[in-house]
């Protein structure tokens, strides 16, 4: 096609025809190659409004739980909650993404997505927690960083990029699951973690199929093609070797039955949590840089290094 | 989180016209080529900043000769085999033709007035200066360069997002060059961005604002979020100022503003001030101070160590 487009540039060849003609038949091409509904279904669990969300989690895991408030420099997120809760003889920090069930809740909550206060709320707890070596657990179910003037003008990007070098920097055991929608660098900002563990019915995307389909396809209704094609579901990110582990859900999906949804996670964490704390700390913080160092495909001299 | 940012194609070129001049969008003055190229790209009345290649802010950063490249030999593969309105390995083999560059970055070695430096340069040309896996891992090489050899790492972004071809691994890059600042910053090894027209997305949301010191360039826009996703989602025309580097000033997100034709020597400056720190000993408050190496001399250490052994309890308590 490139070759084709070149060759305009010559007198007296006129192929825009023949272009178009190619263009459109590649477009049917990609278009026919497999739509599978399997993955738009997925798409749609992961937004389901009844899905478990983080403090649902957290008040079916956990006996006793702390929430705690603001970032100390402007205000307090509801789109990001956290706090302490007490596990299994220990304490765990519990910070995730918070979406609203009902119209009034929903806008409270900003749709789950978080302004720069957010992302500072949960950098002062993950601090608070390396301070006394509490693990963290970080619950991701985010459309994605809320887009706003405000946002901007407070520091949207330096907010994330400062939580996810706090994630970086933290000396005690992190685990992040993908409880819902995994929205770009909105969720990104809390998942740089020793492991990241996915509900089968979640996605996680470096963008949403909306946005995606509207820039590249020219067309939003493309959507469900886009999913698709950015690979976003639970067994896409475990093929890439993006994710460490994928839980099963309830049948039907973790909407049907909250408790059991809570009952595999609390199981997996437990797991996770077993494995890290008996880890040498600097063994466990050069493992996570060494794991965040692997992530790409490229080719070098030719050859694809995975 | 990858944004779609208009920029004028013309510009990078010097215009479509047949004499290759073009009316500058500051202030409507008809510039030739000649014009701008001897001026750094600014126009020569109103300052206007156009876009630069990465070749150009290349020349205009290293001193001459100086440039050796790291890590040219890496490429973008196809992993997830993408495929919108055109298949991804056919974009990219566009963006090569039409930019002569291997990847949205470049990397190297270079000296700045004579100082060593590791250099990263980004091209909006290439992709939108898409950060996908090859920026990713270019960026971690360079930084590695840096604390091999002490060296400070200065790295020009521009960039619309993360690379949507690449998918998660895309968004997984902004992880990544954040651990590789993390890294950097326990050596330490001086860290600086200079934020171009237009910095945006998964850039700005990871190593663009994680330097030690932000330089913008005038009127450069730098945001997270695209005027256009806003605007779509307040449903309102945004202010004419939204995200440029002025504003990010007032807001107090970037450090300084430096105009083009200054970048070099403000660059070498702050680097040089960055490199000019006393190593002091960091030792816990609580602890009985020693006296740092090299001071007092052998004769007084010596003393020093006698009086304690002679002070020890273990002693007294013998006698």
């Amino acid at each position: 096609m490139t070759e084709l487009k070149r060759l305009p540039t010559l007198p007296g060849v006129h192929l825009k025809d023949e272009i178009t003609k190619i263009s459109q038949r590649l477009k049917e091409l990609g278009r026919g190659r497999h739509l599978d509904k399997a993955v738009w279904d997925k798409v749609e669990l992961a937004r389901h409004p009844k899905r478990p969300y983080t403090l649902d989690y957290i008040e079916n895991m956990f006996a006793g739980f702390i929430e705690l408030h603001g970032d100390r420099c402007y205000g307090d997120d509801s789109a990001i909650v956290g706090g302490l809760a007490a596990y299994q003889g220990r304490t765990l920090m519990v910070i995730g993404h918070q979406k609203g069930r009902d119209l009034a809740s929903r806008t409270e909550r900003n749709f789950g997505m978080p302004r720069p206060e957010g992302y500072r709320k949960a950098q002062r707890l993950m601090e608070l927690a390396d301070k006394f070596g509490i693990p963290v657990l970080t619950l991701i179910d985010t459309p994605g960083a809320f887009p706003g003037i405000a946002a901007e003008e407070r520091g949207q990007g330096g907010a994330i990029a400062n939580s996810l070098l706090c994630m970086a920097r933290l000396n005690v055991p992190t685990v992040a699951v993908i409880i819902g929608e995994g929205g770009s660098g909105g969720a990104l900002a809390l998942a740089l973690t020793d492991r990241v563990l996915m509900l089968e019915n979640s996605v996680y995307s470096v963008i949403t199929p909306e946005a995606c389909a509207a820039i590249l396809w020219k067309d939003s209704g493309e959507a469900h093609l886009a999913a698709q094609t950015l690979g976003m579901t639970s067994a896409d990110l475990a093929r890439l070797e993006i994710i460490d582990e994928v839980l099963p859900e309830p049948r039907g999906g973790a909407h049907r039955d909250h408790a059991a949804a809570a009952r595999i996670l609390k199981d997996a964490l437990e797991e996770a949590l077993r494995e890290l704390e008996t880890m040498n700390p600097r063994l466990r913080k050069k493992e996570r840089f060494e794991k965040f160092r692997r992530m790409g495909v490229w080719k070098e001299n030719g050859l694809t290094l995975f | 989180m990858a944004q779609k940012v208009s920029v004028d194609i013309s510009r990078r070129r010097g215009g479509s016209s047949l004499d290759g001049a073009q009316s500058c969008p500051g202030c409507k003055e008809l510039l030739s080529p000649g014009d701008l190229s001897g001026n750094s790209m600014v126009c020569p009345h109103c300052g206007h900043h156009f876009r630069m290649t990465a070749r150009q802010r290349i020349e205009l950063l290293a001193d001459p000769g100086s440039w050796s490249e790291i890590a040219g030999n890496l490429r973008s593969a196809d992993p997830l085999e993408f495929f919108d309105l055109r298949p991804y390995p056919d974009r990219l083999e566009e963006a090569e033709y039409e930019t002569g560059l291997s990847e949205a970055m470049l990397t190297g070695r270079a000296r700045m007035n004579k100082m060593d430096v590791i250099l990263a340069v980004m091209d909006f040309g290439f992709m939108g200066g898409s950060m996908g896996s090859v920026v990713g891992e270019r960026f971690w090489r360079a930084a590695e360069e840096a604390m091999d050899t002490r060296f400070p790492l200065v790295v020009v972004c521009a960039s619309g997002g993360a690379r949507m071809q690449e998918g998660i691994l895309s968004l997984l890059q902004m992880a990544k060059t954040t651990c590789a600042v993390e890294l950097m910053a326990e050596v330490p090894i001086p860290f600086v961005t200079v934020l171009t027209h237009p910095t945006t997305g998964g850039v700005m949301a990871s190593f663009a604002t994680l330097a030690d010191v932000i330089v913008a360039e005038p009127g450069a826009l730098m945001c997270f979020s695209g005027p256009r996703v806003i605007e779509q989602t307040i449903k309102e025309k945004l202010p004419e100022d939204f995200g440029l580097a002025e504003s990010n000033m007032d807001h107090g997100q970037v450090d300084l503003i430096v105009p083009r034709t200054e970048l070099k020597d403000r660059l070498v400056q702050i680097l040089g001030l960055l490199e000019g720190g006393v190593a002091c000993a960091l030792q816990p408050l609580w602890e009985e101070e020693t006296r740092p190496a090299g001071r007092g001399g052998a004769f007084a250490q010596a003393f020093d160590r006698i009086k304690a052994l002679a002070n020890a309890p273990w002693r007294s308590s013998q006698r």
